[in-house]
Parts: structure tokens; sequence; C-alpha cells
């Protein structure tokens, strides 16, 4: 199976690190976890390249891939931009949802991506986690998910907002199953989706350089006119005041997933 | 549309007005033997949240509400009614208490937004809010959450997982404030009123869509709060909050969850 990053070690394509303004080639972006080598600074994965460095080779099946175009409010402007973000990420809406087996063990999978209108939650991407929660609970199966946000989608209003409490009680049926979930927060995790699934798995774990919050940092400054420290809602803030379990390196996520699974009587298939 | 329709905009300005009935006057005209209770036994009392027990046509009901305040001193020591996360806590704790006993949920949701501050973030307002939607669906005692004015995003949803929402004909609910969505999408605040139309978060535009369950008629509060309005809507929820409670309770948890799982609900992705 040719996958995202073997593909990337062979391509002659050039980024340029937004930290530290150097030239880093796609292989060395790919044998480097999409972490600079000259600085150390994280970059954003596409979720099908995350899922390759976490899983077992060749092991995710994807869910509930279907293409819908939602507008449920006709709101201006928005079926362009949602054009724009399926050319420019190359996947049809802000997360991607499988089953994989990560170390062996069999687990249901989320990532949200970025690269797709902030992968903010409107009725789709709300719909495909509350279903992947339900056939996990269904199937017997944890679900490790990792979450990006810029929040709840404004162009489909109201109903973005409810995406929220819809899967949050998937996430509670699933969790009275005794079921396990681990959440991993990366860049940016903010608003609606930290007020939801995000702040709800038994375990939750940050990237290191990932911004996860409610409020936008601007908002409150304009609104509190406070002084917000350097490190504000940085993944080691949120750790410092007790909303996460740990910080963990991108090398270290596929071992550490592994042993949380192990450590909650997960299945090995 | 006839022309004596309100625009969605006249009525998001109408529910910021000073003149409306907050929390507080309905907690005074349709609750009797009110006893507030204070505090999230964790941090502190969130004076934007109005937590306590009364009854409703007799019977015990717990209720809590967002609270604005009245005056501009009180709205400042309230924090103009935008909850912390120890008043989302403080609401946790109440709903459970009243669960124990078996006791129906009345909430009053009039909301600008979570609080946006610093000790909010520090606090976890995220993870408060996120505590009370996944609690509060799996409650097993009625639940019923009325908008009587602002239902600011994911602050007014943190008190509206129940068993139905009504909405005040000129309340509204928004996943993010017109004028918010104008400057980040339109980069123009002052195209809010336009904005308004497109996000569709009249309390009509939530019944169509299913998220509501009743409208509830509201008098011009411009000329006073008539006896007879706060009267009926009295007897109105006592009603149907009664009724909520001769479900069987394993029923009435799996109806809240088919409320909320039917929004935005996608055949393609059915689950096998």
């Amino acid at each position: 199976m040719s996958g995202v990053l073997e593909k990337m070690t062979s391509s002659a394509e050039k980024t340029v690190c937004a930290n530290c303004k150097n030239e880093i080639t796609a292989a060395e972006k790919a044998n480097s976890y999409f972490i600079c080598p000259k600085c150390g600074k994280y970059m954003r994965i596409p979720p099908r390249a995350r899922i390759e460095y976490l899983v077992d080779g060749g092991s995710f099946t994807e869910l509930f891939g279907a293409d819908i175009h939602a507008d449920p409010i006709n709101f201006p402007d928005y079926k362009g931009k949602a054009e724009a973000a399926r050319k420019k990420s190359g996947e049809n809406e802000g997360v991607l949802c499988g089953r994989a087996t990560i170390g062996g063990y069999a687990t249901c999978i989320f990532v949200m991506n970025p690269e797709f209108m902030m992968a903010s939650m409107g009725t789709v991407v709300g719909d495909k986690i509350t279903a992947l929660f339900e056939y996990a609970t269904k199937h017997g199966l944890p679900v490790i998910g990792f979450t990006a946000s810029g929040g709840a989608r404004m162009q489909e209003g109201v109903l973005s907002l409810m995406q929220m409490v819809k899967t949050s009680l998937a996430v509670k049926r699933h969790s009275d199953k005794g079921l396990f979930c681990l959440e991993c927060v990366t860049d940016p995790t903010m608003g609606g989706v930290t007020a939801s699934f995000a702040s709800l798995g038994d375990v939750i774990i940050g990237e290191p350089d990932s911004i996860v919050g409610f409020a936008g940092k601007r908002v409150i400054e304009q609104n509190t006119k406070e002084k917000l420290p350097p490190d504000f809602q940085t993944a080691e803030f949120m750790l410092n005041h007790g909303f996460l379990d740990g910080v963990v390196e991108r090398k270290n996520q596929r071992d550490y997933i592994t042993k949380m699974l192990m450590l909650h009587g997960c299945k090995r298939v | 549309m006839e022309n004596t329709v309100k625009k969605a905009y006249d009525k998001v300005r109408l529910t910021r007005s000073s003149f409306r009935p907050t929390s507080s006057d309905y907690i005074k005209a349709i609750v009797d033997d009110f006893i507030e209770l204070h505090g999230d036994r964790r941090f502190s009392d969130d004076p934007a949240v109005i937590g306590g027990i009364g009854t409703l046509c007799g019977t015990p009901v717990t209720v809590i509400g967002t609270e604005k305040g009245k005056d501009f001193n009180e709205r400042v020591a309230r924090n103009f009614g935008c909850a912390l996360p120890d008043g989302y806590r403080k609401a946790l704790r109440l709903v459970k208490e009243a669960e124990k006993f078996n006791r129906p949920v009345l909430f009053l949701v009039d909301i600008q937004g979570a609080n946006p501050g610093k000790s909010a973030e520090e606090r976890g307002i995220g993870e408060a809010i996120a505590e009370n939607l996944y609690e509060f669906g799996s409650i097993k005692t009625p639940m019923l959450s009325l908008v009587i004015g602002e239902g600011g995003s994911g602050g007014a949803l943190a008190l509206s997982v129940a068993d139905e929402i009504w909405m005040l004909s000129d309340a509204y609910y928004s996943v993010i404030a017109p004028e918010s969505c104008a400057s980040i999408l339109f980069k123009e605040p002052s195209r809010a009123a336009e904005v308004a139309e497109y996000l569709k978060l009249t309390a009509q535009d939530l019944y169509e869509m299913g998220v509501v369950e009743r409208i509830v008629d509201e008098p011009d509060f411009s000329k006073g709060v008539p006896d007879s309005f706060m009267n009926s809507l009295r007897d109105a929820l006592a009603a149907r909050l009664n009724e909520l409670k001769k479900l069987n309770k394993k029923k009435l948890v799996a109806k809240r969850y088919e409320k909320f799982r039917k929004i935005g609900r996608y055949a393609e992705f059915a689950v096998r």
C-alpha cells in the first residue's frame, strides 16, 4: 500500500517553516513527523498522514466517508468556501473517521483536519463523529480522537451548535458501556469542540505547540483588557491548570496510546 | 411575510433592552417558596447564575437561570450575565440534586455568551460546558429550558440540554453573535442586521428547524409585564413538566437523546 508518507519521501517539494523560515523538503517533513528539523516547531499534519504514523500499516478502513455538501440554512458564500476547502485539503470534510488497529488493538479513530475550514463543526462533522461513537458502542470498540477546530461552524447556524450536544450525548452512551475514549487535542482546538467531545475523554492528552481553549485570545483581550500570559491557552497551560493528563510528543504518541489501550483492557486482534 | 413581522436583528436588539424581564423577574412571578442555593462546591458562587428550589403550581421544581442584572451596578456585579465555569458547575450540582429527589428542572436562558475572560479559561470554561452537555443528557428527571432573551452560543447551550426547549417569540438562539459573525466572515461588524437574517436565529426559525418545541407569545415588554402573561406561562410550564413526569425515566432519557440525535442527521452515515 503506497501511503501519503511514502509519496512524500520521493517528492522534491519544499515548504518553508513558518517559525524559522528555513526550507524543508517533503521527505524531511515525512521523516520528522512534520516537525521542523531545524527549529523543532510542530507543523499541522494532514489527517491521512497522521493516521499512517499512528496505526498498524494498512489497518485503516475509512468509515462514514460519504461526500455530503451540506448547506442547511443557505448561508452566503458557504458553498464556495467548502468547495475551496475540498480542493485545498483533498478531503471532503473537516474530519476523517475509521477503524484500525494500533499496536494490535482494534479501535475506532477520528482525526480532525484544520485544512478544511479550520475543522469547524457543522452538521456533517457532528454527524460523522456521533456515528463513529455509536459504531464504537455497537461494536464494543474504544475511540481515539485527534481534535482540532475553530469551533462550531458559523455557516450552519444553530444547527452547528446543536452538534455539541449530539456528540457529547453519544460520548456518554459509549462511556456508559464501559468503553475507553482517549482524546488528543492538537493545534488549534477551540470553542464548541473544546466545550464538547474534546473535553470528554477518559484520558485527554495534548500535542506540543497546540493552542487549546474556549474563547479566542484576542476576544478575551478586547473584552477584558487583561494582560494574558505568553503561554496562555497552550497545551502546557492546560496541563498546568489540570485539564490535560499529559503533553505527549508526536513520536511517542503511538506507544502512549498502545499502552493506554492495553491498560484499559482493550482487545488485541 | 406581513410587514408587522420583526426583522431578526430587531429581535436581537430587543432581547438586550433594559425593560425586558430577567430570570429573577420570572422566578418572582411564577415560582413560589423560592429558596436560592449558592455555590459550586468547587471554587465560588457565580453571580451570573441563579439557582434554587421552589414550587411551580404547587409542585417542587429546581430553577436555574442566567441573570444579567437590572441596573448598571447589578449588571457589573453579575458580569452582565456571562457565566463562569463556576456557574455551570453550580448548575450541574443543582441538577444532580434535583434528580436525586425526582424534582423537575427548569432552566431560564438569557445570556450573551459564556464569560470570555482569563479566569474562565484557567478554570476550564470549555470543560465545564462539555460536562453539562454530557451529564444533562441522561439526568433521570424532566427538564425544560426556556429561552427568555439571548441564547448566546455554548454559554446558553450548557443550560439547554433538556426534554424540551421553549423560546419567547422575540428571543434568539445563535451559534455566534451576529456582530461577531459579520466581523469574522465579512470583515464588517456593521453588516450585523443582514447576518442576523442569514443565521436563522429567531424562535420561529428554530421551531421550523425542529430545534425548539414551543414558542411562547410574548407581550410588548416596553409597556410592562402583564400578570396574565406570567400566569399563563406558569400554568403551561407546570402542565408540561407534570406530563413529562409521568413518562418512564428510561423512555424520558431515550427521547432526550433522540431530540438532539435527529438534528443534522444524514442517512448516509447510518450506523451498521
